[in-house]
């Protein structure tokens, strides 16, 4: 495989709501809450923020960090459970607003949590063929959860972009290997014209998380002959603090390879932009020539697993553009009151 | 807004793009078909602005423009772009009593409003102080 990261960009709201803050109005305790899901916090979108907004702003990010002419961009897809319309792509607002247009083809994925990663394999696949110069894979959301459900706890904002093309020059982390594992598992869902997912609780765990996360990583290091050892990060699609770190573990990963890209404890869950973002964290403080695993979880199900090594371009690059933990760092809290007008949860 | 006016002016919402005259490079925002200082000999070429700018004057809304009700009280400012034309813009993601008159900022990708429900939704550009 001779493709790689050219640049990469991420946003995240700056609303931030605390767990107490959700756990009071439910007459919940919020230590056990925290416990539980090992999050403190999460990003909330403003009113005038939504996944084409997120999109934008991490594109554009994305954009100014590979130094490239967003005219060379062929392929833009950007997943979500988020779109702003049911139907009308987000793709073609990101394309307009980065100034790729018109000469590239673009579409929106869905794949619950993974939508954004199935979308760099696409990129991997045009660019590799030589039908694209640059593609671009996004994934971004801003996450319902019904209120009074586990899901309000974690359901955030956020989102990151991804660009790829051939290796050279100009990519900062070269993707040696990628490997999807997917079955119909019916752990997480929401239907047509229905505003909030439904999930099966406890049957979310080891069925559908652990099953897909950890097959698709085995797959991948079979395929490379590589072992955890040979990895100085890791980062798992984080649902919440807790599941990444028990997957890390199973795999025989420590805690140190994964904490640098575990964010879901600071912003919440950022659906498609997770495990995105998560990388993109990691990408801001590795050195040239260690050695990443990526895999992504979409409920449904689905996980996507990459290893990417880290090139000396990245030395030049990653300071071009805001870095994750500069949006993470920057927040101002709200209440509970102000988080449901924000997410439009009163009716007037 | 109708649906063909908004799509009509997205280069313009969505990336600044105003127009640059060839001829007294004076740069206009939004963009003219004719340049009002050099007229018939002006040369008008589209031009991306910056979206660095400052705040020259704002105000705070307490009744708000229809669409806008959840958002008060909300800032407007006066901004001049580093390019030089003036715009008026929300400032977004902010308090009122944060923003200064000369704080700079940079114009951001955000919703507007909506036609309604099943409506168009309409994006442009909002600024946002950039704090150091």
């Amino acid at each position: 495989m001779d493709v790689g990261i050219v640049g990469y960009g991420v946003y995240i709201p700056r609303y931030r709501i605390r767990v107490e803050e959700i756990a009071k109005v439910w007459g919940e305790n919020p230590e056990s809450v925290k416990r539980g899901l090992l999050v403190e916090e999460k990003s909330v979108p403003g009113p005038d923020e939504d996944t084409a907004t997120i999109a934008v702003e991490a594109a554009r990010n994305a954009v100014k960090q590979a130094g490239i002419d967003p005219q060379d961009i062929g392929a833009i897809y950007i997943g979500s459970e988020s779109h702003p319309y049911a139907v009308k792509p987000t793709a073609t607002i990101v394309a307009e607003a980065i100034e790729a247009t018109p000469d590239l083809t673009a579409a929106d994925y869905e794949f619950a949590c993974k939508a954004g990663t199935a979308g760099i394999q696409t990129c991997m696949g045009l660019v590799e063929a030589g039908m694209i110069k640059y593609g671009m894979a996004i994934g971004s959301d801003t996450a319902q959860g019904a209120p009074g459900d586990a899901l309000e706890y974690t359901a955030a904002a956020g989102g990151g972009a991804f660009i790829v093309g051939k290796n050279g020059s100009e990519t900062l982390a070269a993707i040696e290997g990628t490997y999807s594992y997917t079955t119909d598992t019916p752990d997480f869902w929401r239907r047509d014209m229905r505003p909030y997912p439904r999930h099966g609780g406890r049957f979310t765990g080891k069925p559908a998380y652990y099953k897909h996360v950890l097959s698709a990583a085995n797959g991948l290091l079979r395929q490379l002959q590589l072992t955890p050892q040979d990895f100085a990060y890791a980062i798992f699609h984080q649902p919440n603090g807790k599941f990444p770190m028990h997957a890390a573990k199973e795999l025989g990963f420590s805690r140190e390879q994964v904490a640098p890209g575990l964010l879901t404890p600071m912003i919440g869950n950022t659906y498609s932009g997770s495990t995105m973002i998560g990388l993109a964290a990691v990408l801001d403080q590795a050195r040239p020539g260690e050695r990443i695993l990526a895999v992504s979880y979409g409920s449904g199900a689905g996980s996507d697993a990459f290893s990417i090594v880290v090139r000396d371009g990245i030395e030049n690059k990653r300071d071009a553009a805001p870095k994750v933990l500069d949006y993470a760092n920057r927040k101002v809290y709200i209440e509970y009151a102000t988080y449901a007008k924000f997410r439009k949860l009163l009716v007037k | 807004m109708a649906v063909p006016r908004f799509w009509r002016e997205i280069p313009n919402r969505y990336n600044l793009v105003g127009a640059r005259c060839g001829n007294c490079n004076k740069i206009l925002f939004p963009p003219r078909s004719i340049c009002p200082s050099c007229r018939r000999m002006g040369k008008l070429e589209p031009y991306r602005l910056k979206r660095q700018g400052k705040v020259l004057s704002y105000t705070v809304a307490h009744v708000a423009a229809e669409g806008f009700e959840d958002q008060v009280p909300y800032v407007l400012a006066i901004i001049e772009l580093e390019d030089g034309p003036r715009l008026t813009a929300q400032i977004t993601d902010c308090n009122p009593d944060e923003v200064k008159i000369g704080d700079e900022v940079e114009m951001v990708f955000r919703r507007m409003g909506e036609e309604s429900q099943d409506g168009v939704i309409y994006y442009g550009f909002k600024g946002r102080l950039i704090k150091p």
